[in-house]
């Protein structure tokens, strides 16, 4: 690939929306359900995928012609952990309140299948810079995407807003929406509003693209 | 016995592990389109994840914490959860042909998924004892299942709704999903 300016900045923008990972090629659905109670948390959980994703895609696309294809599976997840032990390290330092709510769902990046499939897509294939480009379009996309879930969940389900209440909704709040059973009705409302937004027709299932699992998948009969 | 009926009870429907945690949500939308797939799938990480707790938890408390590297928990445990499942395939596909037919498919696609990772690190982060880690594990995969199977039902429904267009695919199925977690919402307080 030619890796003048034009193609990394498109390397940049596409995963911003064209290619939005969450809202129009169904990635990494656990962290945008489980984190978005509050937009502050949705950032928080961006920026740290975006993190992981940085890094283990630069590590990824420079180690790509050593890593032999056979073992690629488990080398990638290696790198991918490291980079999620090490961003726990980091917000458990400077930002505790953040480490703390985050939880569990941290740990879990490792296993995030945006992480994987852009190992997988992009970096096992492209020079370090395009993939560096990748991987910061695609982490924003992904904080943008969960921001808004964050956002729309927070006003309607708790009343307030990074840290401002909300003038009607803060006495009678839909507390539905914070819950568990709000995070699926969020995330399908505003996949069907990209849907009409959007010209071209998006995917119809979940997309099984990257992930390590989609060949054992389709044998099972339902992945599309 | 008190105890182990409440882990059990909770992990498999007060905090069940697709409709109220989000871990396996993409085997829960990809999967559960078919009845026997998704009993199937159930039934393999049911195992695994019983499996995977068994020998993540020695290591963290015999090898890990003993030394002062609990932070190593996140890579040694991925690791382990990969090799174990393939040592459990190639174990099945050796000595009981007639289970691989049926389950091994499902096997490799446990790898990654976000449950038996959450499963073996939730174990930890709540300071359970070795035998309640297993009653969790169970509880946890029989959640799953249960969410697998009910989904299953609900989405063959769906497929012959009329739907707008805009909602067809994945919007449907993530409102529908919603309904059902809201039906798992009665049992929340009933261990309070």
């Amino acid at each position: 690939m030619a890796e003048n300016k034009n193609s990394l900045v498109k390397e940049l923008t596409k995963g911003i929306i064209k290619e939005n990972p969450t809202l129009v090629m169904l990635l990494g659905m656990c962290p945008t359900l489980a984190v978005t109670t509050q937009a502050m948390n949705g950032i928080g959980m961006g920026l740290a995928t975006t993190f992981v994703l940085l890094g283990s895609n630069i590590v990824i696309s420079a180690l790509r012609k050593v890593i032999p294809d056979k073992v690629r599976i488990p080398a990638f997840i290696v790198i991918i952990a490291s980079f999620v032990t090490l961003i726990g390290f980091l917000l458990e330092g400077f930002v505790p309140a953040l480490y703390d709510s985050l939880g569990i769902y941290l740990t879990l990046i490792t296993v995030n299948c945006i992480i994987f499939g852009r190992a997988e897509m992009f970096a096992s294939k492209n020079g370090v810079i395009a993939s560096a480009f990748d991987a910061i379009g695609m982490g924003i996309g992904f904080t943008i995407a969960l921001f808004l879930m964050g956002s729309v969940r927070e006003i309607i389900g708790a009343g307030q807003w990074m840290g401002m209440t909300i003038p009607v909704l803060h006495n009678n709040p839909m507390l539905l929406f914070i819950m568990p059973a709000g995070g699926f009705f969020t995330l399908g409302m505003i996949i069907a509003a990209v849907n009409k937004l959007s010209n071209k027709k998006p995917p119809k299932e979940i997309s099984c693209e990257g992930c390590p699992n989609a060949e054992a998948c389709g044998k099972a009969g339902d992945c599309q | 016995m008190k105890t182990i009926m409440v882990i059990l009870l909770s992990a498999m429907l007060t905090d069940n592990f697709v409709l109220s945690k989000f871990m396996g949500i993409c085997p829960f939308l990809g999967v559960s389109k078919k009845l026997d797939s998704a009993t199937g799938m159930g039934i393999a990480v049911t195992f695994v994840m019983i499996c995977a707790t068994v020998v993540t938890y020695p290591i963290h408390h015999g090898i890990l914490v003993p030394n002062g590297l609990e932070y190593f928990d996140t890579v040694v445990f991925i690791l382990v959860i990969a090799l174990f499942v393939q040592l459990v395939e190639n174990f099945l596909k050796k000595c009981v042909p007639s289970l691989y037919s049926s389950l091994g498919v499902y096997l490799p696609l446990i790898t990654t998924n976000c449950a038996v990772l959450g499963v073996t690190v939730l174990n930890i982060d709540n300071g359970f004892s070795f035998g309640q880690s297993i009653i969790n594990a169970l509880g946890g995969g029989l959640g799953f299942m249960i969410a697998l199977v009910i989904f299953s039902g609900v989405r063959k429904k769906l497929e012959y709704a009329d739907i707008p267009e805009t909602f067809k695919g994945v919007p449907a199925t993530l409102i529908a999903a919603s309904i059902v977690s809201v039906s798992f919402m009665g049992f929340s307080g009933l261990f309070s």
